[in-house]
């Protein structure tokens, strides 16, 4: 029940319970129950937009950065991690297998804003050995959608 | 000057589908409920395959029967899925989707005169292709009361001693109609009984929402007397690549093979390499697309059910077929006005037989946003009618 709940919502969270219950075949009241205690377990943590910011007079920029660090004795990278995430500007922390060993998405206005962060806050951390920055140039694709072009039905008249 | 022209063609009636999707295109804010094929793209992978094999320049013929690696997968697979075998070397032909079996089996099993059972409401070649067999089609209407499925009694009704042949169109269009192993079991019996071989166009077997398809080819008895159609299209979202094949006694493949071979040649090989994709690795994509329609299936009805429009609930393919007869009006009626004054196209009952007389098939391949707008489009529609004939 759990999975086909978040198969849908993780869609369309908009999605009104009533009709959720209706196209998964299930009793209402117990889908909001469901729902209710998916989100007091941590398992929904939250319901939000998706926006092609390209498209609005706002500027953002989106940056991933490589950070390799040092792990401290009894915390590993969590400590650091923590340090990393409550900025926020920062979007997104990921421990990382392979050549570093933090990926941070970093939303800012400008080219400049992002490079200050990074010089001033991130790399002046202690722990923190090297960083590499990678600036987003074009969303092509989000969450699962594509952002670059809207899709159009072409299916043509025929027989069947 | 005179233009040759056969008569038995000239007088087959075109689709009556068609008509009303002309209008569509040319209607501004029209919207559809009548396509018949998956709103899906065809899944990645399988695209890519098809891709994979151009680059390596496997752009020749295939043998005439099809890549025999395609053939023995799809046997693996029927094995897997319907619990039937199948020899890949003597038993199976790869088609050009599943209408070319059903065109090139009737051919090759009818001689002129010879009865061919077809149930209506059904897809609409069975019995053009019967005609231009040289054969006589002897409908069969399936009634609302028994959900569409075909039971023992009407069967036994329509047999005569010329019938050769039954048509099996589940899961059904446009009906969504589907037969369960028991009701299988009872066309079965009277098949072997009477001596009368089934084709059955299984097409839309991946798609039923209340357990698994049973092919009546799993029956005892009936392997040797039943040509299996299938394809690509419905079940991966394949339809423009024209695929599907045939399944079934040796001796009906290899005539089918002959016509196929002269007319066809070969199905297209790029689908067929895709294909060896689609029916090793493409469960999971079958299992997804499934569960979308089937949401969408819940949704039309519970949809129906609260504008209080009579419809019977089907387990398969994927279309609804819901009762318009309160309205007094003829099917054509109602979906022309529904057009005209909804700006939502779907099809007149009638277009899958004189049966289907006070039904409308609606189809859901398409999104949920997209039936929702049609749904309210319905339900003012369908209040505006009960208002009027209040008066």
């Amino acid at each position: 029940m759990r999975e086909k709940i978040l198969a849908v919502i993780e869609k369309n969270s908009r999605i009104e319970i009533k009709e959720l219950a209706v196209i998964l075949g299930m009793d209402e009241l117990a889908v909001a129950n469901e729902i209710k205690k998916m989100e007091e377990e941590g398992i929904i943590c939250g319901y939000h937009t998706l926006i092609d910011w390209e498209k609005t007079s706002i500027e953002k920029v989106t940056a991933l950065i490589e950070v390799r660090v040092t792990p401290q004795r009894g915390q590993g990278f969590d400590s650091i991690a923590e340090r990393i995430y409550n900025y926020p500007e920062v979007n997104a922390v990921y421990l990382i297998s392979g050549g570093y060993d933090l990926l941070v998405s970093l939303e800012g206005k400008t080219l400049k804003e992002v490079s200050l962060f990074v010089s001033d806050k991130l790399s002046t951390l202690e722990t923190v050995i090297s960083t590499a920055t990678h600036f987003v140039l074009k969303k092509y694709k989000d969450h699962g959608t594509v952002l670059a072009k809207k899709s159009v039905d072409e299916r043509e008249t025929i027989t069947l | 000057m005179r233009i040759p022209l056969s008569e038995e063609v000239v007088k087959l009636k075109p689709s009556g589908i068609r008509k009303f999707f002309d209008i569509v295109h040319e209607m501004k804010d029209a919207i559809s409920l009548g396509v018949g094929e998956p709103d899906f793209d065809t899944p990645w992978h399988i695209r890519d395959e098809g891709i994979y094999s151009l680059e390596k320049g496997k752009t020749i013929y295939t043998s005439n029967s099809g890549l025999l690696q395609l053939r023995e997968e799809i046997a693996k697979y029927l094995e897997r899925r319907y619990k039937v075998s199948y020899d890949p070397r003597t038993e199976m032909l790869i088609t050009v989707g599943g209408s070319e079996g059903i065109d090139v089996g009737l051919r090759a099993m009818l001689n002129p005169g010879d009865e061919v059972l077809i149930p209506q409401p059904s897809y609409v070649s069975y019995e053009p292709c019967t005609i231009i067999a040289g054969g006589k089609p002897v409908i069969i209407e399936l009634k609302a009361e028994n959900e569409f499925r075909l039971t023992e009694q009407e069967l036994r009704d329509a047999i005569t001693d010329k019938t050769r042949v039954l048509i099996l169109p589940f899961p059904n269009n446009p009906t969504g109609a589907i037969m369960e192993r028991k009701d299988l079991e009872a066309i079965a019996k009277v098949c072997i009984e009477k001596d009368i071989f089934v084709m059955s166009d299984e097409i839309y077997a991946e798609l039923t929402y209340n357990g698994d398809h049973v092919s009546i080819a799993s029956l005892p008895g009936m392997k040797e007397r039943t040509i299996l159609i299938n394809g690509f299209s419905k079940a991966y979202a394949m339809t423009g690549w024209r695929l599907g094949y045939a399944c079934g006694p040796a001796e009906v493949i290899k005539q089918m093979t002959k016509i196929h071979q002269f007319c066809i040649m070969c199905a297209p090989t790029t689908s067929q390499y895709a294909a060896i994709e689609a029916v090793k690795n493409g469960d999971e994509d079958i299992a997804e697309m499934r569960e979308a329609y089937n949401q969408r299936r819940r949704f039309l009805l519970n949809a129906f059910k609260e504008m209080g429009l009579d419809c019977f609930e089907p387990f398969g393919a994927f279309y609804v077929f819901p009762c318009i007869k309160e309205f007094n009006m003829t099917s054509e009626e109602f979906a022309t006005r529904f057009l005209e004054e909804e700006k939502v196209a779907a099809v007149p009952g009638t277009a899958f037989g004189d049966c289907g007389e006070g039904f409308l098939r609606i189809s859901y391949a398409y999104s949920l946003e997209h039936l929702k707008t049609a749904m309210e489009r319905l339900k003012r529609f369908v209040e505006k009618l009960r208002k009027e004939q209040e008066r």
